[in-house]
C-alpha cells in the first residue's frame, strides 16, 4: 500500500510538471490554431540551459532561471517570426511538418551546443523534504510540483486580469472578430509562443534538476501530447487534469508491470498506449470540444 | 495531328497517356537503359547510393499515395517498414523461406499493421492522426524490442544473403538491378493506382472528405485502402532494406527516418508520382552531401558537428521548401517545361 501510495505522489508531482510543459502547447494551440510538435525540444533546450546557467556561468537559482526566462522569450520571439510568420494560412500539414523541423533544428543546436552530453546538475535546486508517516516526498518532486503550481496561476492570473491575456482568450474565441476590433493578432502569436516556449524552458529546468539533463528530455514532449489529447487539445484544465492523470498512471504501471517484463521501459510506450485508446474512443479528449464540421 | 507545332489529343487514351510524345518516350526509355547500365561505369560506392535511393524512392511511393493522395498524414512510416523488414527477416533467418516468397510476407505484414493503425483514421484527421502514427512508429519499435525471442530485440538479427533460384544477390550490382527493378514496378504502379477509381477517391477525400462521403465516396473502404497500399510500398522497402545489410535491427527504421520521409515528400511535392521520385533522389543526394561534409567541419569546430550538421540541414531543407516552394521540385519541373514550351515566348502564360 505504501509502495502504491508513493508511487501515485510521485507521479502527481511528476503530472504536474507534465502539465506545465502541455499548457504550451494548449495555448499555441487555441491562441494561432498550431499544432506545436516542437514543444518537447523547448523542454530540451531547457533542461540544457539549466545546466548552462547554474554549472558552467555558476548563478545563483534565481538567476539561472532569470536568464533561462530571458533566453525562452528570444528564442519564442524568433520561432515565431522567422518559421510562423511565413506560414500564417499555409495548410495544417505544412504548419506542422514545420513544427517538426523546428524540433529536429533545436535538437541539432542542442547537439552542436551542449555535445549531445548527459549533463547532471541535480542537488543545486534548493531541497526540501517532506515525511508523511512512512511516505517520504523526494525533494525534486516537491520542487517540481511548487513551481508548476506557481506557474499555472501565473498565467491563469495573466489570462484573467490582463489586456494581453483577454485579448489571447478573444483570439481564441474568434480570429475576425478580434481583428476587426484591432486587436494585432501578430502581437498575440508572439505572446503564445513566448508562453509556450517559457513553460517549456522551465519545465526542462524541473526535470533536469531531477534526472540531468539529456537528448531524451525531448521525449517529454511526447508525454505532453497524449496529456493533451487525454485532456482535450483545447483546454488548460483538461491539460493540468490530464497530466496528473498520465504522471500517476505511468508510475504506477511502471512501478507494477516493469518488473514482469523481460525488456522493461513500458514508461516509455506508456504515453503512446493511452494516445491510441483515447484516439480511438474519444478522440475530443476528456473536456475538449467536439467539433461539428459542415461541408 | 499538327505539323511539328505541337501535341494535340485527339482521343481520350491519347489525354490520359503517361507519355504523351515521342518525346517522352525517348527520354523515358533513354533513362532506363543509363540506369540499368550505370553497374557498368558506376563504383560501388555510387552503387550504394543509387541503391539507398531506390529503396527511398519505393518507400515514398507509399507514403505519396497515402498523404499526397489520400491525404493522411503518416509520421510513422519507417515503422511500418520495420514491420515488412522484421517479417521478412524472421521468415528467412528463422524459418528458411526462400527470399522471393519472405519479400511479400513483408510486404502483406506491413499492410496488415497499416490498416490496424489505419483505423483510427476513421474518426480523426489532421493532428490527431499525426499522434496516432507516431504513436504507431513508437509501438512498433518498442514491440519488436520485446519479442526479444524472435526479433533477437536490440542485438538485432542476421540475415541469410538473399538469392532468387540460382542467383545470389550478394554483390552490389546483382542488388542494385533488383532494387531498380522494384523500384521502376513500384513507380508505374504507383502512377496508376492514383488514376484509377481508388485513387480519384483517394483525391476526392483528401479534398474534402465529408464532401466525399457525401457523393457516396466510402471513407471506411478507401481511407484503409489508402493505408494498405501505402504500407505494403513500406514493407517492401523495408525488406529490401534489411536483406541489402543482411541484418535487421530497430536502429534502420528510427523516428527521424519518418519524418524524413514525409520531408521527401514535401520537397519533391505532394501529391506527384514525379514528385516522390524527385524529392527521394535530392534528399537523399543532400544526405550524402552533409556525410562528406560532417568529417570536415567536425575537425574545423567541435567533433558533434557533423550529427548536428545533419538535424540543423534536415530542418532547415522542411521548412525553406514549405515557405518558399510548397508545391515542390515537382512543381518547379513543371514550370520550367512550360517555360521552353513557351520559349521565346515565354510571358505568354
Amino acid at each position: 500500500m505504501v509502495f502504491l501510495l508513493q508511487l501515485v505522489i510521485t507521479g502527481f508531482a511528476q503530472g504536474m510538471i507534465y502539465a506545465l510543459i502541455a499548457i504550451g502547447f494548449v495555448i499555441i494551440l487555441k491562441c494561432s490554431e498550431v499544432f506545436n510538435i516542437a514543444q518537447g525540444h523547448f523542454v530540451l533546450i531547457g533542461g540544457y540551459l539549466g545546466y548552462t546557467f547554474l554549472v558552467t556561468c555558476g548563478l545563483p537559482i534565481w538567476a539561472a532561471l532569470g536568464a533561462a526566462i530571458g533566453t525562452a522569450i528570444i528564442m519564442g520571439l524568433l520561432i515565431e517570426r522567422l518559421i510562423l510568420r511565413p506560414l500564417l494560412g499555409a495548410p495544417v500539414l505544412a504548419v506542422i511538418m514545420a513544427t517538426i523541423a523546428l524540433a529536429t533544428i533545436l535538437g541539432g543546436l542542442a547537439t552542436l551546443i551542449w555535445g549531445a552530453e548527459y549533463k547532471a546538475y541535480h542537488g543545486l535546486l534548493p531541497t526540501v523534504t517532506l515525511k508523511v508517516g512512512a511516505l517520504s516526498i523526494p525533494s525534486e518532486s516537491l520542487i517540481g510540483l511548487i513551481v508548476s503550481v506557481v506557474c499555472v496561476t501565473i498565467l491563469m492570473l495573466l489570462f484573467r486580469y490582463t489586456k494581453i491575456g483577454l485579448a489571447m482568450r478573444a483570439t481564441a474565441e474568434d480570429l475576425q472578430v478580434v481583428q476587426s476590433v484591432g486587436i494585432r493578432a501578430t502581437t498575440v502569436y508572439a505572446v503564445s509562443w513566448i508562453i509556450a516556449c517559457v513553460v517549456g524552458v522551465i519545465g526542462g529546468i524541473l526535470l533536469g534538476g531531477v534526472s540531468g539533463a539529456n537528448m531524451e528530455l525531448a521525449d517529454v514532449g511526447l508525454k505532453a501530447f497524449a496529456v493533451v489529447l487525454l485532456g482535450g487539445v483545447d483546454s488548460i484544465g483538461g491539460a493540468i487534469i490530464a497530466g496528473i492523470i498520465l504522471g500517476m498512471l505511468e508510475n504506477v504501471a511502471a512501478g507494477y508491470l516493469d518488473p514482469l517484463l523481460p525488456g522493461g521501459g513500458l514508461a516509455q510506450v506508456f504515453p503512446f498506449i493511452v494516445m491510441i485508446i483515447v484516439l480511438i474512443f474519444r478522440p475530443y479528449g476528456l473536456f475538449g470540444l467536439a467539433r461539428i464540421e459542415r461541408i | 495531328m499538327g505539323s511539328g507545332t505541337g501535341t494535340f489529343h485527339e482521343t481520350y487514351a491519347q489525354d490520359m497517356a503517361v507519355f504523351r510524345s515521342g518525346l517522352q518516350w525517348g527520354i523515358a526509355v533513354a533513362f532506363l537503359v543509363l540506369l540499368f547500365t550505370s553497374p557498368f561505369f558506376c563504383s560501388d560506392r555510387m552503387l550504394t547510393i543509387l541503391t539507398m535511393m531506390g529503396i527511398a524512392v519505393i518507400s515514398v511511393h507509399g507514403l505519396n499515395i497515402l498523404t499526397g493522395y489520400c491525404g493522411q498524414i503518416s509520421i510513422g512510416h519507417a515503422g511500418f517498414m520495420a514491420v515488412g523488414g522484421y517479417t521478412s527477416a524472421i521468415l528467412a533467418a528463422r524459418l528458411g523461406v526462400p527470399f522471393w516468397v519472405a519479400l511479400p510476407c513483408g510486404a502483406l505484414a506491413a499492410g496488415t499493421a497499416g490498416l490496424i493503425f489505419g483505423l483510427p483514421s476513421l474518426k480523426i484527421k489532421g493532428f490527431y492522426l499525426i499522434m496516432a502514427t507516431i504513436a504507431a512508429q513508437f509501438i512498433i519499435i518498442w514491440t519488436i524490442l520485446q519479442l526479444r525471442s524472435i526479433t533477437g530485440g536490440p542485438d538485432g538479427l542476421s540475415v541469410p544473403p538473399p538469392r532468387i533460384g540460382n542467383i545470389a544477390l550478394t554483390s552490389k550490382a546483382n542488388y542494385f538491378y533488383l532494387v531498380m527493378a522494384a523500384a521502376c514496378v513500384a513507380t508505374i504502379l504507383a502512377k496508376n493506382i492514383v488514376r484509377t477509381r481508388a485513387g480519384r477517391a483517394f483525391i476526392a477525400i483528401r479534398d474534402n472528405d465529408l464532401a466525399a462521403e457525401v457523393m457516396g465516396v466510402s471513407l471506411w473502404n478507401y481511407k484503409l485502402q489508402a493505408f494498405f497500399i501505402g504500407c505494403v510500398y513500406a514493407g517492401v522497402a523495408g525488406s529490401l532494406l534489411v536483406h541489402y545489410f543482411s541484418f535487421a535491427s530497430t536502429d534502420m527504421f528510427p523516428f527521424m527516418d519518418s519524418v524524413w520521409y514525409l520531408g521527401m515528400l514535401i520537397v519533391g511535392g505532394m501529391g506527384s508520382t514525379t514528385g516522390a521520385v524527385l524529392g527521394a533522389v535530392a534528399l537523399r543526394l543532400l544526405d550524402e552531401l552533409v556525410t562528406m561534409v560532417g568529417p570536415i567541419l567536425s575537425a574545423a569546430v567541435a567533433p558533434q558537428a557533423a550529427a548536428s550538421l545533419g538535424l540543423i540541414m534536415h530542418g532547415l531543407v522542411i521548412i525553406i521548401f514549405l515557405i518558399f516552394e510548397p508545391r515542390g521540385l515537382a512543381h518547379r519541373w513543371e514550370m520550367i517545361k512550360t517555360y521552353f514550351r513557351l520559349w521565346p515566348f515565354s510571358h505568354q502564360e
